[in-house]
């Protein structure tokens, strides 16, 4: 079942200031990370932490959204739910890509090598290829494909704790979880712009979700007609 | 002949690290600003491609969608 109009009129409502609110945050938080204070040992290039971290942030969010769905598709098998699973994952992807190219970005600068194949890096990796290869089931795995993409999904959830947890639990060059939560510690004058630009991400997430989610409601409903036509 | 082996054998290999302050002005130049642009711009890049192929496939499911209507209409009011 698909998202009704009553909840696509509540949509409507607060869709339009959101898209403002997130246009206005993406043009100020560069502005905010100019002023942000340099870190002292990598100097300018430390500033893609408020665009490479944040994008982890949403991605995280994408999978927990991807799986939480997935799991009530699975026990339920309500099409809402295969709605937000597949929104999840498409845009997991999305925010997996920015992390995976911002970070070597960085590390370019930082570790004087694009890419080590450290567990973090190839952890992080391997779990975006996790979320493609939702999304590659869903296209080509014909009728029913949605309970193996559901299925995919809880893989793919149930592996992205170790892959936040791997810098703590192996020997990497990336820097430790402990990072973030310390920065109004070590770092206060970076705590602010990194918190606005994660919540600039996070509200990017909710906006795309929602257009993806309206799409899949609108291609069930194309699907109910077509099926009703040939019935 | 036997003073200079040892002198060889003992001698250390030069060291290859160069602390970034002792190295001569224009050697350590790898720019950060275009990689920081760069990193700012791709995440740009891709919320815009992305953007536009949920558009794109909306406007192909409505068009089907009216296409679908319009041909269930044809057919109610040709009975």
């Amino acid at each position: 079942m698909g998202v009704g109009p009553h909840a696509c009129k509540k949509m409507n409502r607060w869709f339009a200031p959101l898209v403002v609110l997130v246009g206005v945050m993406f043009f100020a938080a560069p502005f905010l990370i100019a002023n942000a204070p340099l870190q002292t040992t990598m100097g300018l290039i430390q500033k893609i932490f408020y665009f490479h971290v944040p994008s982890w942030m949403a991605m995280y969010s994408a999978i927990a959204v991807s799986g939480a769905a997935s799991v009530v598709y699975l026990a339920k098998g309500t099409r809402s739910a295969d709605a937000y699973a597949a929104a999840g994952a498409e845009i997991a992807v999305l925010f997996g890509l920015m992390g995976l190219v911002t970070g070597p970005l960085w590390g370019r600068k930082a570790w004087g090598v694009w890419w080590v194949w450290d567990a973090r890096l190839t952890s992080a990796l391997l779990l975006e290829l996790i979320f493609v290869a939702y999304l590659l089931v869903r296209k080509y795995g014909g009728p029913g494909s949605e309970k193996l993409a559901a299925a995919t999904a809880l893989f793919g959830t149930a592996t992205a704790p170790f892959v936040y947890k791997s810098v703590d639990i192996w020997r990497t060059v990336h820097p430790k979880t402990s990072v973030v939560p310390e920065l109004p510690n070590t770092a206060p004058g970076m705590a602010g712009p990194f918190a606005f630009s994660a919540l600039a991400f996070l509200l990017l997430f909710l906006l795309l979700l929602a257009v993806r989610v309206r799409l899949a409601n609108r291609q069930a409903r194309l699907d109910d007609l077509y099926l009703a036509e040939e019935s | 002949m036997m003073a200079s082996l040892l002198a060889f054998v003992f001698s250390q290999p030069p060291d290859p690290f160069v602390p970034v302050k002792d190295l001569p002005p224009g050697t350590e130049q790898l720019p950060a600003a275009p990689l920081l642009i760069g990193a700012y711009a791709f995440v740009w890049i891709a919320v815009m491609a992305y953007l536009w192929t949920i558009w794109r496939r909306l406007d192909k499911v409505d068009a089907d969608l009216r296409a679908l209507e319009q041909r269930s209409a044809a057919r109610s009011s040709g009975r």
